[in-house]
């Protein structure tokens, strides 16, 4: 069984606002059959403009529900500019937490209430519409989405995507992308990288033992954990020629061994124009 | 609340009678049976006993019976041990429903460049011997079917499977670990060369499987440093564990008629009843050839983790195909190749049931489950029609 708290299963055995409301004033409609969860969210407002009333059907699994229930209780009373701050994570906290793998329940939540508030704005239609280009087919999920729910989560691996918005879940054919997703959100957050130190000029003396330190020190330890090695032959101007040996020397993914790591390495510890090359077998 | 326990698909109550033959060797007879010396000897003779009770359920010998950790273990040694040892390269042929510990290694195995067939199966979960047929006419096979899926129940044609397998000179593999207990199965009959049971499914606890090696099969072993289980199975003997096993087959020798008659009973009439009562509700998986104990059934509308939660609210435990119980986000890929809609997918309940469970335990279902049903469906934004 799952972790859940005693505020979920509570919110599951006895849902708040089940139901919808005849004649809202705003209505969203999100997720699917196929999917296994959808939710229907229904607000009507007094005239204040607050959220006098609001109700939902949730087709799902305990923790939709709950998350569902949750949400009506949260936003009843808000005014739809408040409310439209709610984040899947205060949904998620006002349940004491949800495991992370139903993370996309209180997502679901949270797009319901911005396509109710949408409708109530524009009168257009109910359903979801899928903005900007759909990179998880088997879900329907649009990169728009996975921007958002990695923003405002601080997504870092694409397991967590799937667990917040299921992308990635399905055929798994998406994930390359996600990750670039992910990368790209990651490279303008703002942790930017100190500014890179001008290359001090070395004797070719000093280049060739600070090539043998860094072989030694960040680059020999990183191919031993799977039993590979690496073998400095020789420095030709800014060319470095090595030879890999062990489980490396017969590995499908040597050129990639020797390019992003031994070349990159070389190229931060050393200086930046260094070119690694194989020794011809 | 009263607890009924309806998920013996997934695991078996150990029987009493199978933890007090155990008993003995964590106290007294623990030697090892390898040893030349009494604590060895006395030992060893009675993991023989166990050997030919296992043996006397399915119609072997005990020299065709390997003792393994888990019917996973099994299928593995199976599976990877018979493409391992064919001298020739050979086929492996399987199908869409088969259980992981099947799936799994067949699939490492595509990858090594083995070719793998998978066969797909039908609404009802069936698969079609032309289409075996077919793959059998490719060359020479190692063959995986299961002879009762997990999850239906469906019961493959394997008597049949097997006479087109030796007839093309392939070697047939079952998982049996669903049927054995449950059926009568007798491989002196139904000439597969393998076959995988569990312990834990029937009524011996979880860590103890067994694989049959027809002989003259040959099977490359697995687990390599010991001349244990005729060097088919390195480690020293799990004797306590192996001891229940053969208890519990002993058992289930004798409950056989019980499983077949009286459980399949119960099992139907917890189905016309959930028929009855609930709209919308449909049985997945072909009712005819069927393990006595099993009841797969969709609810529509509804998904089957709320179903589940609530049931066990009422002290009831099912399992279900749905997405949300996997931890996955699709449903379960038996449901899935057999075609049921998702309508129907996300909402699958399976009952399975065992000996111990009496007629009061299915009114209780049948009274307690109906409610949940309309409750959960009152919740759901698509309407019942």
């Amino acid at each position: 069984m799952w972790e859940y708290t005693d505020k979920v299963l509570d919110h599951f055995r006895n849902p708040r606002n089940v139901g919808t409301i005849p004649n809202p004033d705003g209505v969203g409609e999100v997720g699917s059959m196929a999917c296994g969860d959808a939710l229907k969210l229904t607000f009507k407002l007094d005239k204040q403009g607050r959220i006098a009333d609001v109700k939902f059907q949730t087709f799902g699994c305990a923790s939709a529900i709950a998350s569902s229930s949750a949400l009506t209780e949260m936003i009843k009373g808000l005014t739809l500019e408040q409310a439209g701050k709610v984040t899947n994570q205060d949904i998620a906290n006002y349940l004491g937490g949800l495991p992370e793998q139903k993370m996309h329940c209180s997502v679901m939540g949270r797009e319901a209430l911005e396509v109710a508030i949408a409708n109530y704005h524009t009168g257009k239609t109910s359903k979801k519409i899928l903005e900007g280009k759909v990179v998880c087919h088997c879900f329907g999920v649009t990169e728009d989405e996975i921007v958002r729910v990695v923003r405002e989560n601080r997504l870092t691996t694409v397991q967590q995507v799937t667990n917040y918005c299921k992308a990635g879940g399905g055929c798994g054919k998406c994930q390359p992308e996600i990750e670039v997703i992910i990368a790209r959100i990651r490279a303008e957050q703002p942790s930017a990288p100190p500014a890179p130190k001008p290359a001090p000029h070395l004797t070719t003396l000093q280049k060739i033992r600070l090539i043998e330190e860094t072989v030694e020190k960040e680059i020999r330890p990183a191919l031993k954990k799977d039993d590979g090695d690496i073998e400095l032959i020789d420095v030709v101007d800014n060319r470095v020629i090595v030879a890999l040996r062990g489980m490396c020397a017969n590995c499908q993914v040597a050129q990639f061994t020797l390019k992003d790591v031994v070349e990159a390495k070389l190229r931060e510890f050393v200086a930046p124009d260094l070119v690694v090359e194989e020794v011809p077998s | 609340m009263r607890p009924v326990y309806l998920d013996n698909n997934a695991t078996t109550q150990p029987a009493p009678e199978v933890v007090e033959a155990m008993q003995p060797f964590f106290t007294e007879l623990w030697g090892n049976p390898s040893s030349m010396h009494k604590f060895g000897g006395q030992v060893r003779r009675h993991v023989e006993t166990a050997r030919a009770q296992v043996a006397a359920l399915i119609g072997a010998e005990p020299s065709e019976i390997v003792f393994t950790g888990c019917g996973t273990e099994s299928d593995n040694l199976a599976i990877r041990g018979a493409v391992e040892a064919a001298n020739n390269p050979v086929n492996v042929i399987t199908s869409r429903v088969e259980h992981p510990a099947v799936l799994e290694p067949c699939r490492m195995l595509k990858e090594r460049g083995i070719p793998v067939i998978e066969l797909e199966v039908d609404g009802q979960g069936r698969i079609n011997l032309d289409d075996l047929r077919l793959a059998l006419s490719r060359g020479r096979a190692v063959v995986s079917l299961m002879w009762a899926n997990n999850e239906t129940g469906v019961l493959f044609p394997i008597a049949e499977a097997a006479e087109l397998v030796k007839a093309a000179g392939g070697i047939l593999h079952t998982d049996a670990i669903q049927a054995v207990g449950k059926l009568p199965i007798n491989v002196s009959k139904v000439p597969v060369d393998l076959l995988s049971l569990s312990g834990h499914k029937l009524h011996a606890p979880k860590g103890i499987g067994a694989l049959y090696i027809r002989r003259g099969t040959r099977v490359r072993p697995l687990l390599l440093g010991g001349h244990q289980e005729s060097g088919k199975r390195g480690g020293t003997e799990n004797v306590p564990y192996i001891v229940g096993l053969g208890r519990a087959c002993e058992l289930a020798a004798k409950t056989l008629a019980d499983e077949t008659t009286r459980v399949a009973q119960l099992r139907d009439r917890l189905q016309a009843g959930l028929l009855a009562t609930c709209a919308s509700a449909r049985v997945n998986g072909d009712q005819e050839h069927r393990l006595p104990n099993t009841l797969n059934i969709s609810f529509e509308y509804i998904e089957g983790e709320s179903i589940l939660y609530h049931l066990s609210d009422c002290g009831i435990a099912a399992s279900s195909g749905s997405a949300c119980t996997s931890g996955s986000l699709e449903p379960s890929h038996v449901i899935r190749a057999m075609g049921v809609p998702f309508i129907a997918a996300h909402g699958s309940i399976r009952f399975s049931l065992s000996r111990y469970n009496t007629a009061s335990d299915i009114d209780y279902v049948l009274e307690n489950l109906p409610p949940i049903i309309k409750k959960l469906r009152a919740i759901s934004p698509f309407a019942v029609p």
